[in-house]
């Protein structure tokens, strides 16, 4: 695999990037559930990174999670002397709410909630501060990659990638090719994933890609059956994993995800495609509306602790 | 600190993210279903927080947390050694 300096100084003229992985900075935008694990499978990978999030107490929580997850690595670990020392991966990760310490960032990988309103007003002010070079990832289960790219002053320099959660343990990702997005940037981001010991099945850009289309589907199709009681939410799942051998049912992953994603989700694919297929279900909406959202909220078509 | 003490204190813990009142002080909770090995890093952080023990990279081991008899001896071995 080609190294990522070599990448950019054969396509795009840039020397920028250090062969040294602790000498280029990646910056990830929010310190959410998922930026909080893309900045520590970085970190732990070499890069120098700066996390970027305007609420001081998430990215308190942030520091706190990471120094605990990589120290608990240690409980999968045979050779537990391997283990990386949380301290010396914290190091790496600059916390802060200044958008300016992104201007040495050859990549920047957008985490912040799924709300348009607020992803849309991320990409003006990195363009403000990051050099010309620099690519923009958003990590994204429904938004266009196209659309995102016309946010910025760099659409060929945009490309999608959905991280599974969580991120440091999930060993492939999609990646989403945007209308203008350039193999240059597609390689790089290849190689970066590649770095984090990650690999990318790269996809073309439509509303919820491949993974949440296609899943979204089968478990708002799942709801459909248990509300015409076809079968109990039980017997649906154990269809799934005992006769598929999937790991989980449908409806365990609709608890696991939360039931108001769900919905969101769905209803992001009703009025993207015009299709009356996605229309979420009846059950659905009124399993949302009282509050049972699944795991998170202890009850969703099971009851938990 | 008495094993009791121990094996007490982290019933409690226990007792209340399972929602129940009583454990058998031998029942894996891991193995039974009680709970993923997930928590076995909140059952960590308590331990060093309520026993004031400091948990070593060898130590994060899912056996020294299975049960409460596992709990009271690894935390009785750490406080003889402290």
């Amino acid at each position: 695999m080609t190294e990522l300096s070599t990448v950019a100084e054969n396509k795009a003229g840039e020397t920028r990037l250090k062969k040294d992985k602790s000498e280029n900075t990646v910056g990830v935008i929010g310190a959410g559930v998922m930026g909080s694990g893309v900045a520590q499978n970085l970190a732990q990978s070499g890069f120098r990174v700066v996390l970027v999030d305007n609420d001081e107490q998430a990215l308190e929580k942030t520091r706190t999670d990471i120094y605990n997850n990589v120290r608990f690595q240690a409980f999968r670990m045979k050779d537990k002397s391997k283990a990386d020392d949380p301290n010396v991966i914290l190091d790496r990760i600059h916390f802060t709410s200044q958008y300016d310490l992104l201007k040495d960032a050859f990549y920047v990988i957008e985490n912040v909630p799924e709300k348009w309103a607020i992803k849309s007003t991320i990409y003006p002010l990195l363009d403000e501060v990051c050099p010309e070079h620099t690519v923009y990832a958003a990590d994204t289960s429904c938004y266009s990659v196209t659309r995102i790219g016309a946010e910025t002053n760099r659409p060929d320099k945009v490309v999608g990638i959905h991280f599974m959660n969580p991120v440091p343990m999930k060993n492939t990702v999609e990646v989403i090719k945007g209308w203008h997005s350039s193999e240059q940037s597609l390689e790089i981001t290849a190689q970066l994933l590649a770095d984090m010991g990650k690999e990318g099945i790269v996809v073309n850009d439509m509303p919820g890609f491949v993974s949440n289309r296609i899943l979204m589907l089968t478990v708002n199709e799942a709801i459909f059956v248990l509300q015409d009681e076809v079968a109990t939410a039980q017997q649906v799942d154990d269809i799934f994993k005992k006769c598929f051998g999937h790991k989980m049912g449908p409806l365990e992953t609709a608890d696991l995800i939360g039931l108001d994603t769900i919905l969101y989700s769905v209803d992001v694919l009703h009025e993207s495609y015009g299709d009356s297929k996605y229309r979420p279900s009846p059950l659905l909406k009124k399993m949302v509306d009282a509050g049972l959202l699944g795991r998170k909220s202890g009850q969703g078509f099971y009851k938990y602790a | 600190m008495e094993d009791g003490d121990v094996i007490s204190k982290a019933r409690n813990f226990i007792c209340q993210r399972i929602s129940e009142t009583e454990l058998d002080p031998g029942l894996d909770i891991f193995e039974c279903g009680y709970v993923n090995s997930l928590f076995a890093m909140e059952l960590v952080l308590f331990v060093e927080k309520e026993f004031g023990v400091v948990i070593e990279n060898e130590d994060l081991d899912l056996d020294n947390f299975k049960s409460l008899n596992a709990i009271s001896q690894f935390v009785g071995k750490k406080l003889t050694l402290a």
